[in-house]
């Protein structure tokens, strides 16, 4: 999609998010950067996909977006609205455009509830439709996801990984949200299965108009489903641009080494060896300059000393030195 | 029609293992019912005949297969005491009983849950803490001594409740007024044990995922907090206050004595202090199998309330 400042859906500026980590009486208070100063521009219509390691901040900016969390610093606008630090009400209202797809399809349903009861409920919590037509838009919507109306009434045991996720799908669209946010939504679901939810997520999303933002660790999903690509290193972005710019020729050396990481099917073809070495560094002792330097090859004194600003760099934003 | 055999298989081993033992501790109870119904001056032939018309001169694994086979058949005999039906009289005294539990469970859920829920979701607060302290002070006075207290404060000198009796029978204020000590006595001991567990219950569940996945959808905290961490919560609680229900009967018998009320408690009271051995009988076994009963239900409760357990 083309076009103006009308149609900005979601603009995340500076965000952070910082949590004190337990400490000793008498120390200073530690705490972690799990988010740090990231920035995010999503048009209606567009699919964003955000990459990075376990641990990197995916999750939590994730939270913070969805406002499970309640941001440190910067800020979170929806549809134009300031979400920052929303409460009660406004908040609700909020979740009206922007709903959600987790991780663990086993673990974010509730036990007690019905499928169509848990399809239902953002119904009965935020429109005031009768119950038995939310009860019947509750059912519709299965029914798109590929569930039967019989099944409409089971509990979520009685479910598969994929068939639940179906469910947790259904339960995002009730509301015809903007905006799904969907964390790792495939990477608890069997590798045959995985396919299918991805090409579910494409067809609602041309049928509804809708928003994605993905978050994985798992390129090649991000590459089936996103328009854009931010990768994510130790709470920051690294760099961000169209999938196929990104993908086709990355600048920044974590992205390469990702890329470089990923299984070629062709046994003659020789792997490239990923050139970086090492685990995520403790994200509460953040290294100095450049968080990447310590594992990066082509890092430098200026590296050690000088933090990068991200920059434009054809045709995508990269926060690197030596980025050319 | 495969429950009720189930439950039939369970409850008639148990129940003939429970008035077994009862048997034997009666019978170890050092003193002797002919001398307690006779006096301290009866002679020996009145004695033995007493004893002789008692059954209590066979030997100990007779008086044992007489009493099996009459408790099997219906035949709990007559209360040495009174000489009329045993069974009947703890019928009679049982309504007494079981409204003070019932009474003292409704304190137990209308005191425990909220304050286990307010200590979940405002954890490590003073509320927490408060909370904490009050249950385990009501948790560590032993049931004699707190009823001992209520009465003397509230009863004696501020005079706000009746000190003992059941009150004026078909004037249900009266009956309630008297209830409160008393169930409240009883409650005591239960209300740390299952605030505690409630508390601990409802924490676990607000980490799940589906908890965060309600908020996310747009419920209010409230709803949140009811409908999905509360109502999942609950199991545990459930399965321990049914077996507190069990635990009650017991002590009620120590409550009723200490505020001087009819039923089956001091009825089993009176009855050791005069070696009435079918009285005693009949009153226990009524009570193994109330406690039977409500484990019972328990079960079948827990199966309604968790879908994925199938009865």
């Amino acid at each position: 999609m083309s076009g103006g400042k009308d149609d900005m859906l979601l603009e995340v500026t500076d965000l952070s998010m910082r949590f004190a980590l337990r400490s000793a009486p008498f120390k200073p208070k530690r705490h972690v950067h799990a988010v740090n100063g990231i920035n995010i521009r999503l048009r209606q219509g567009e699919t964003l996909g955000i990459v990075g390691e376990s641990g990197c901040g995916k999750t939590t900016l994730a939270r913070c977006i969805l406002r499970l969390l309640e941001p440190t610093g910067g800020s979170i606008k929806l549809n134009g609205r300031d979400i920052t630090h929303a409460k009660g009400r406004a908040l609700r209202e909020a979740r009206r455009d922007m709903q959600f797809v987790f991780q663990d399809p086993y673990a974010s349903l509730d036990p007690r509830m019905r499928a169509f009861e848990l399809v239902r409920e953002p119904l009965d919590a935020l429109t005031d439709l009768p119950r038995k037509q939310a009860d019947e838009r509750a059912i519709a919507l299965l029914e798109k996801v590929g569930l039967t109306a019989a099944q409409a009434r089971q509990y979520p045991h009685q479910f598969s990984g994929g068939q639940r996720q179906r469910i947790g799908i259904a339960r995002a669209l009730a509301l015809n949200p903007k905006l799904v946010l969907a964390d790792e939504p495939v990477s608890a679901l069997d590798v045959s299965v995985r396919a299918q939810i991805l090409n579910l997520m494409a067809d609602l999303r041309a049928e509804f108009g809708l928003s994605y933002i993905v978050i994985s660790h798992d390129l090649a999903i991000i590459e089936h489903v996103c328009d854009r690509v931010a990768i994510v290193y130790l709470g920051r972005i690294v760099e961000q641009g169209a999938v196929e710019t990104i993908f086709n020729a990355p600048k920044h050396p974590y992205t390469e080494a990702l890329l470089a990481a990923i299984p070629d099917p062709d046994p003659q073809q020789r792997r490239r060896a990923a050139d970086i070495q090492g685990d995520l560094p403790n994200p509460s002792a953040p290294p100095p300059g450049c968080a990447f330097h310590p594992r990066c090859p082509k890092a430098t004194a200026l590296c050690k000393q000088q933090a990068p600003e991200p920059r434009m760099l054809d045709g995508r934003e990269v926060s690197c030195h030596h980025a050319v | 029609m495969g429950l009720l055999t189930r439950f039939i298989f369970q409850a008639v081993p148990t129940l003939i293992g429970a008035v077994t033992i009862l048997f034997l501790l009666l019978r170890m109870i050092p003193g002797d019912p002919a001398q307690a119904m006779l006096g301290a001056d009866a002679t020996a032939v009145d004695l033995a005949r007493m004893r002789h018309e008692l059954g209590l001169d066979q030997p100990i694994w007779v008086q044992y297969g007489l009493y099996l086979r009459d408790f099997l058949t219906g035949n709990w005999g007559n209360s040495i005491v009174s000489k009329t039906p045993a069974l009947d009289r703890v019928l009679e005294a049982l309504p007494d009983t079981l409204m003070l539990c019932g009474m003292a469970i409704v304190i137990i859920i209308g005191i425990s849950l909220p304050a286990g829920v307010l200590s979940a979701v405002r954890r490590d607060s003073w509320v927490d803490y408060g909370v904490s302290v009050a249950v385990f002070l009501l948790m560590s006075m032993p049931q004699f001594w707190l009823g001992l207290l209520l009465l003397l404060v509230l009863s004696y000198w501020l005079d706000w409740f009746p000190i003992f009796g059941t009150g004026d029978a078909g004037d249900p204020l009266s009956i309630l007024h008297h209830l409160v000590l008393p169930a409240l006595t009883l409650a005591a001991g239960f209300l740390g044990l299952v605030t505690r567990l409630t508390r601990s219950s409802m924490l676990e569940v607000l980490g799940r995922e589906y908890v965060r996945t309600a908020r996310a959808k747009g419920l209010r905290e409230g709803v949140v907090i009811v409908k999905h961490a509360l109502r999942n919560a609950l199991l545990p609680v459930v399965t321990v206050i049914g077996l507190t229900m069990g635990q009650l009967l017991g002590g009620a018998v120590i409550v009723e004595v200490v505020f001087a009320r009819a039923g089956v408690g001091t009825m089993i009271w009176d009855a050791i202090l005069q070696r009435d051995y079918p009285q005693v009988q009949a009153a226990v076994a009524v009570f193994a199998a109330l406690f039977i009963t409500t484990n019972f239900l328990t079960d079948l409760l827990y199966g309604l309330l968790n879908p994925r357990i199938k009865i």
